[in-house]
């Protein structure tokens, strides 16, 4: 608590003892949260079930102000939502009236300074979707609806969405959740590559310990509910990471350790 | 596609046998026409008074018309008001519902005080019996909109009205056509009532005054333009809404 000088490098999301409870509920949902997150920073956030990492994310993008503490993002206290964020969910969520190319564009038709010249620069907006599209390997479905598409693609559709008005941080609420494991790898890998593109910080919420080891620079495990963050992993896997890592050693040993910490907080 | 065709012609041969099976029983047993008129002379009159016929049967049509659209706009917007705000919600659905479950009929001696015999308790009365449904439909359709999806606008700064306008129209809109098609035809049940009871004209006043009169094929007629005009309606608005709403009916695309 208390004032923080500027000159310590600078975290792009900082949480200062914060904790949430819901109205009409109990105790809280999250409870005296603090951690910083570096610009650029890719972080995984693993726990049980239940133990708030959605609540976690509804406070990193403003959508709920915490019941104490602050939270920060680029140095400003977060006091509605923010609209440097983009976030994606286990279910796409898409629109099934609007096509893919139309589902991408949706947030440039909402979020400033986009809204106001939609009109305009409609024809930009939408050659940037498209470039996005190719990138994900959808070109050649922007214009098939979303009941066209497999759930991977809907899945890619939706990060498009999540990335289309070029936001400084990512949210990802167990995105690859609902889908098969060869699809989840391959999406694995296109979110690297898009991270590492695009150099955006990343909130990744997951069950997925493989994923959250393959994927962040840092873990962070939540206890149980109210959810506490009971340790902090950096994951010093050398960068570029191929699939490959995964069947390492070393990789395992970071998985099992996680495993066992989140076993241990289950009891 | 013989099954295709023959599915696409099964109203008319179920018409065709039901008025068939009907003359059948009519004329060999005998049936007195002031008792159970057969088709042939229900079809008699229909051509014999075809004039005054319709004349009643455009004065239903256009009070049902008048007050279908009214029940579509009270309807959209308590719909929307309902499916968008928890307080009016709370506070407006159980008067709705209490409402919906008095007997419309009951309402036309009070509508005949106020406004006196004519169309305007008629288009009245089948305002207060059409609009319930669309009520409903559009509040659910909005009360069903995804939180995640919710959450992901008003993080980019979209305003309540951003998001009724993006999703939670659109995404009504089946809901929405799906109960035109039933108010519709409520509609009309609502106008027949009201004619019957306190009117001088239209198809519920001309089956009042030829049952009195004894003439029964031409009550019969007038029950089988009302049942004509209120299929051809639905079906009307059946169509719009596979026009308008493709992507919730993508099972019968292909």
């Amino acid at each position: 608590m208390g004032y923080v000088p500027i000159s310590i490098p600078a975290s792009f999301v900082e949480f200062r003892d914060v904790s949430l409870a819901y109205d009409g509920q109990s105790g809280f949902a999250v409870e005296d949260i603090s951690l910083s997150i570096a610009p650029g920073e890719f972080v995984a956030i693993v726990g049980p079930s239940g133990c708030g990492k959605s609540t976690f994310m509804k406070l990193a993008t403003g959508l709920k102000p915490p019941t104490r503490g602050a939270v920060s993002v680029e140095g400003a206290p977060v006091n509605g939502p923010l609209k440097i964020v983009g976030m994606a969910f286990q279910a796409p969520t898409l629109l099934p009236w609007r096509t893919t190319l139309d589902n991408v564009l949706l947030p440039l038709e909402i979020v400033e300074p986009y809204r106001s010249t939609f009109k305009r620069d409609r024809a930009k907006f939408e050659d940037r979707a498209r470039d996005l599209l190719r990138t994900v390997g959808l070109d050649g479905y922007a214009d098939k609806h979303p009941w066209e598409l497999s759930g991977g693609m809907q899945q890619r559709a939706s990060i498009c969405r999540a990335l289309v008005h070029q936001p400084k941080m990512l949210l990802l609420d167990e995105p690859f959740g609902a889908l098969d494991a060869f699809t989840r790898e391959e999406l694995w890998c296109l979110l690297r590559d898009l991270w590492s593109e695009h150099g955006f910080t990343v909130i990744l919420v997951t069950h997925d310990l493989r994923e959250a080891v393959f994927l962040a620079d840092t873990v962070y495990v939540m206890s149980a509910r109210p959810g506490r963050i009971i340790e902090r992993r950096h994951v010093d896997l050398p960068r570029p990471r191929d699939l490959e890592v995964t069947y390492t050693d070393h990789f395992s040993e970071v998985v099992h350790d996680l495993r066992e910490r989140i076993g241990r907080v289950r009891k | 596609m013989k099954g295709g065709k023959l599915e696409a012609a099964a109203p008319w041969l179920v018409t065709l046998a039901l008025l068939v099976v009907w003359q059948a029983i009519c004329s060999v047993f005998d049936v007195s026409d002031f008792i159970f008129p057969s088709p042939y002379t229900i079809a008699l009159s229909l051509v014999q008074y075809a004039g005054p016929i319709a004349g009643h049967a455009w004065q239903t049509f256009w009070t049902t018309m008048i007050g279908f659209a009214i029940g579509v706009v009270v309807g959209l917007a308590l719909g929307v008001a309902i499916g968008t705000s928890r307080f009016v919600y709370k506070g407006l659905y159980p008067l709705l519902v209490a409402f919906n479950a008095i007997p419309k009929v009951a309402f036309v001696p009070i509508l005949v005080v106020w406004f006196g015999i004519g169309s305007v308790p008629a288009v009245l009365t089948a305002f207060l019996i059409s609009f319930f449904p669309i009520v409903v439909n559009v509040a659910t359709g909005l009360a069903t909109l995804e939180p995640e999806l919710e959450d992901v606008l008003r993080s980019l700064g979209a305003t309540k009205f951003d998001i009724l306008w993006k999703v939670g129209l659109p995404r009504s809109l089946p809901y929405f056509f799906a109960s035109l098609k039933v108010s519709i035809t409520l509609a009309f049940i609502g106008t027949v009532v009201s004619e019957t009871v306190a009117s001088n004209q239209g198809i519920g006043y001309l089956m009042m005054s030829a049952g009195s009169s004894m003439r029964m094929p031409l009550v019969f007629a007038g029950l089988a333009v009302i049942g004509v005009m209120a299929m051809a309606m639905y079906e009307l608005f059946a169509v719009l809404e596979r026009r308008m709403t493709r992507w919730a009916h993508r099972g019968d695309l292909s």
